[in-house]
């Protein structure tokens, strides 16, 4: 039996993470204490240099090296895949604003931060997401870290820009539920939206439009950056980086037996690519065809985008609709056989590396020590203590009902 | 039944007639290998790296570091967490049971052989991968690897490595499988047994597979999604497919260009097919010589390739493959195959039907030397006459008769690292390791770095010694973790970008 539980959040150790992060962020946000008196950073954030035009470029260890074909995929002393960045301190700063502001969704009462909760890995603890009237969406919502590095977007691969994707929930009707005109009208009854989205993008006559709200939640998004982790400071060179177990999990993770490392491929613990793994839906759901519709084929029926792993031990449940409440869980998944869960009848091209690995207790175990070794959150931004719109989310981030174990 | 036999007979004699009529008994036109141009394709060094072309991938030393030996019963792994880069291991014989991973640079691992006795890593059939590396300059030679669940031997990114003379035997999924990596020599080693590929060249640049002998595995050598390959002087044998050349879809590397295959024996190649269900050369049919699957480019010259029962050279495309994924972004083609003269004996005997259907299209019966299925733009052949080929009537005449222009791809002296300027290095390590702890003004997670300052004006020699062994200085803060990792220039560049930081 799966029982319901409702968790509160935040625990005494997020808390802490919280207030770090608050004193963090306001550091580079001077000035931001009066409602009708909001002024955006004017510094970029922690990992961001600040160009001499205006424009904030991402600094990570990971540039001193190379990849092959410039893909950003190999080994531990390879480069990132290619990023977004550019955006100005501004941008990004109305963008964290935005983000955390329900009167961006249609009944005024969800933001993006309910669904991508920062205490939560940017995801928000639930299987299936719920929207703003209340309908529970057929996925769960993925981690927005170093979405600045994704090609493809949403678990079909269907938005090729962050851009794009952030058209999808806010105008979707069991998402955000909002319409273009609905938006704007709420953001211009804004008292300081006007003059923020004027200081945020000064070259603009009309700023305040919907290209300029999804350039500001791209350019937050882009800043969420995560590089730091134990295995971050082990690939740089630090052999004492990783615990004994986690360091055992790691040549699993990398060994062709369960050859994890073949599409959660370091250093972003993702190769982009779609992949059928055949695994199984909530009882009682549809199977959901993901990629399949993407891209018109059925041979991509099933498939879905291969997430990152960075910090996903904040980011349970597990999978495109949630199906495991563990990471051990999702990680056994992989050993319990080729299709073992894919229902008869059902035809599924599933992918050649899901394959029959045999992996003992004990490697599942360390495997999932190693990806607890992928968390880093010490450029987390702060949650604004009020938003613009002096709006309180209608339905409270952090209480959560959450899939527990069997 | 008689009805079959009529009409089998009634395709044949309008087969014959056609043949002898379209020939008219004119001997054909011989163009000879010897001499003649060469091929001029393919991967073009820069001026400085051929001025000092070398023969390995891995710039020789001009200092060598400390020799590790092991002993039997000693761990290679430990011998491998004490060297440093430039240092060598030398593996006395014996039997190793252990995983060894190099996640360091400029690393040679040696087995030392001893009247033939070798060091000998032996999986138990319990261990998952033999030897692991992700540094660059990686030496692996002489072991006898056997009994692993994984690889023998595998590099995940690894540039400029040389793996040679190892014996690997019956283990696992692959053999030797570099990875994401450039510049690469794979030479003499003896692989059989494997139940995928004995040598695997996967998402690789400027790679050399030479002089390997790799037999009684479902593929012999797999060059995938990788570009600028040289495959030469192996004996590829009793697999289930001897030397393949291809595309994968679905993976983020998405091409394979440029492969020269030449002057290897790819000899009855009949094996069943024992690879796992759902692995890509599980649709390999047994008798296969070599295949070419959405690769570009990719010349076939001087191998001898016989007693292979399904074809010598089979070149398709991806619809031709019914258990591979789709990828939007992968060219399914197969585009400018080149076979030159090759010795073909005996192949396609015992052939499989999809062959056979399209053999009937042009009414070809009997042994099949080559087949081509699907669309091609720009391939071409030499002396054609010579083999029994099928669907290659799209294929030019070759403007080129050989590659000897071409000794390999190797880059020379090594892949060029990344060179970033001290100031940028110092920029990068402040930005993107000490901002998750220090902000210039006010404490975050440890002190200001204008308090830093204050502390270490005009010094930043003492500011790199505090940071490579922190110690605990304010009993209110977090201990600082020790960022020894980074290089001594890194260092310094980044205790003076901080020091002399304005905002």
């Amino acid at each position: 039996m799966r029982k319901r539980t409702a968790k509160k959040i935040p625990a005494s150790h997020d808390i802490l993470l919280w207030i770090c992060g608050t004193v963090l962020w306001t550091l580079f946000t001077p000035v931001q204490t009066v409602a009708a008196d909001f002024t955006l950073a004017n510094q970029c954030p922690p990992g961001f240099a600040l160009d001499d035009s205006n424009q904030c470029r991402l600094r990570s260890l990971y540039q001193l090296y190379d990849s092959l074909q410039d893909q950003g995929l190999g080994g531990l002393k390879t480069a990132l895949p290619s990023h977004r960045d550019g955006f100005s301190p501004q941008q990004i700063d109305l963008g964290r604003l935005l983000f955390f502001d329900p009167v961006l969704s249609g009944d005024k009462n969800l933001s993006c931060a309910n669904c991508h909760n920062p205490e939560l890995g940017f995801a928000d603890g639930l299987a299936r997401s719920v929207g703003a009237n209340g309908q529970q969406h057929a996925r769960s919502a993925p981690s927005l870290w170093n979405s600045a590095f994704l090609k493809r977007f949403f678990w079909d691969a269907r938005s090729n820009s962050l851009e794009d994707q952030a058209l999808g929930p806010l105008f979707s009707e069991i998402e955000m539920a909002n319409t273009p005109e609905q938006l704007l009208a709420n953001l211009h009854q804004v008292e300081t939206y006007p003059a923020l989205f004027a200081e945020a993008f000064p070259e603009d006559e009309n700023p305040l439009v919907v290209d300029n709200i999804v350039a500001a939640l791209t350019a937050f998004q882009t800043s969420l950056i995560s590089l730091n982790s134990p295995y971050d400071r082990y690939a740089h060179g630090d052999s004492s980086a990783l615990s004994a177990r986690q360091l055992e999990g790691l040549n699993v993770f990398r060994s062709f037996v369960a050859r994890c490392s073949q599409c959660h491929t370091p250093p972003l613990f993702t190769n982009q690519q779609v992949a059928v793994i055949g695994t199984p839906e909530p009882e009682g759901l549809p199977r959901d065809i993901g990629a399949q519709a993407t891209f018109n084929a059925k041979r991509l029926r099933g498939g879905f985008k291969v997430p990152t792993l960075r910090n996903i031990a904040q980011t349970a449940p597990y999978m495109h609709s949630g199906r495991f409440a563990t990471l051990r869980e999702a990680t056994e998944f992989y050993t319990k056989g080729r299709g073992h869960a894919v229902p008869e009848g059902e035809e599924l091209l599933l992918h050649w590396h899901i394959s029959e690995p045999n992996l003992s207790e004990t490697e599942l175990d360390r495997l999932v020590d190693f990806m607890g070794a992928l968390s880093d959150e010490s450029f987390k931004p702060s949650t604004p203590r009020r938003v613009p719109s002096g709006l309180l989310n209608g339905r409270p981030n952090f209480s959560i009902v959450e899939l527990s174990g069997e | 039944m008689t009805r079959k036999i009529k009409l089998l007979a009634a395709i044949l004699l309008f087969a014959g007639g056609w043949i002898i009529g379209s020939n008219n008994n004119t001997a054909p036109v011989i163009t000879s290998s010897m001499g003649g141009a060469s091929y001029a394709g393919g991967y073009q060094p820069d001026q400085q790296a051929a001025a000092m072309q070398s023969e390995g991938a891995v710039a020789l030393r001009t200092e060598q570091g400390q020799v590790h030996i092991v002993e039997n019963g000693d761990s290679i792994q430990a011998a491998v967490e004490a060297a440093q880069p430039g240092d060598t291991i030398q593996v006395m014989p014996g039997t190793y049971s252990e995983t060894v991973y190099i996640d360091k640079d400029d690393i040679h691992l040696l087995g030392v052989i001893q009247e033939g006795k070798r060091a000998t890593m032996d999986g138990l059939g319990k261990l998952n991968d033999a030897i692991l590396y992700s540094g660059n300059n990686v030496v692996i030679e002489n072991f006898r690897i056997t009994k692993y669940k994984g690889n023998g031997i595998m590099g995940q990114a690894g540039n400029n490595f040389e793996i040679r003379n190892n014996v690997i035997v019956d283990t696992g999924i692959y053999g030797i499988f570099p990875q994401l990596g450039t510049n690469g020599l794979v030479e003499h080693n003896v692989v059989s047994g494997i139940e995928d590929a004995a040598i695997y060249i996967g998402m690789s640049d400027n790679i050399h597979v030479a002089y390997n002998e790799v037999f009684d595995s479902v593929a012999g050598i797999e060059i995938e999604n990788s570009r600028h390959a040289i495959v030469e002087h192996n004996n590829a044998h009793n697999n289930t497919g001897g030397i393949l050349a291809f595309v994968t879809p679905g993976l983020p590397i998405k091409t394979t260009e440029d492969v020269i295959i030449r002057n290897n024996f790819v000899l009855n190649n009949n094996t069943p097919n024992f690879g796992a269900p759902g692995s890509i050369v599980s649709g390999i049919p047994a008798g296969t010589g070599i295949l070419v699957m959405a690769a570009d480019d990719v010349i076939i010259e001087g191998n001898i390739i016989s007693g292979n029962k399904t074809a010598g050279i089979i070149v398709n495309d991806h619809s031709f493959a019914t258990t591979i994924t789709m990828d939007v972004e992968s060219d399914p083609n197969s585009d400018r195959t080149m076979i030159l003269d090759n010795v073909m004996l005996n192949n396609g005997y015992d052939t499989i039907a999809e062959v056979k259907a399209v053999a009937l299209t042009e009414l070809h019966t009997g042994l099949v030397d080559i087949v081509h299925v699907g669309s091609s733009e720009g391939s071409c052949i030499v002396n054609r006459h010579r083999y029994r080929a099928v669907g290659i009537g799209g294929y030019g005449d070759c403007d080129f008769t050989n590659t000897d222009s071409i000794d390999n791809y190797l880059v020379a002296g090594g892949a060029d690292r990344r060179v970033i300027h001290p100031s940028e290095r110092g920029e990068i390590a402040y930005l993107g390791v000490c901002t998750g702890c220090h902000s210039y003004t006010g404490r975050l997670i440890g002190p200001s770095v204008q308090v830093i300052q204050a502390m270490y004006a005009g010094n930043p020699e003492g500011l790199v010694k505090y940071i490579n062994a922190p110690v605990k200085v304010r009993d209110n803060f977090p201990p600082m973790p020790a960022q020894n990792y980074l290089d001594a220039e890194t260092q310094l560049a980044v205790a003076e970008y901080m020091l002399a930081l304005e905002k």
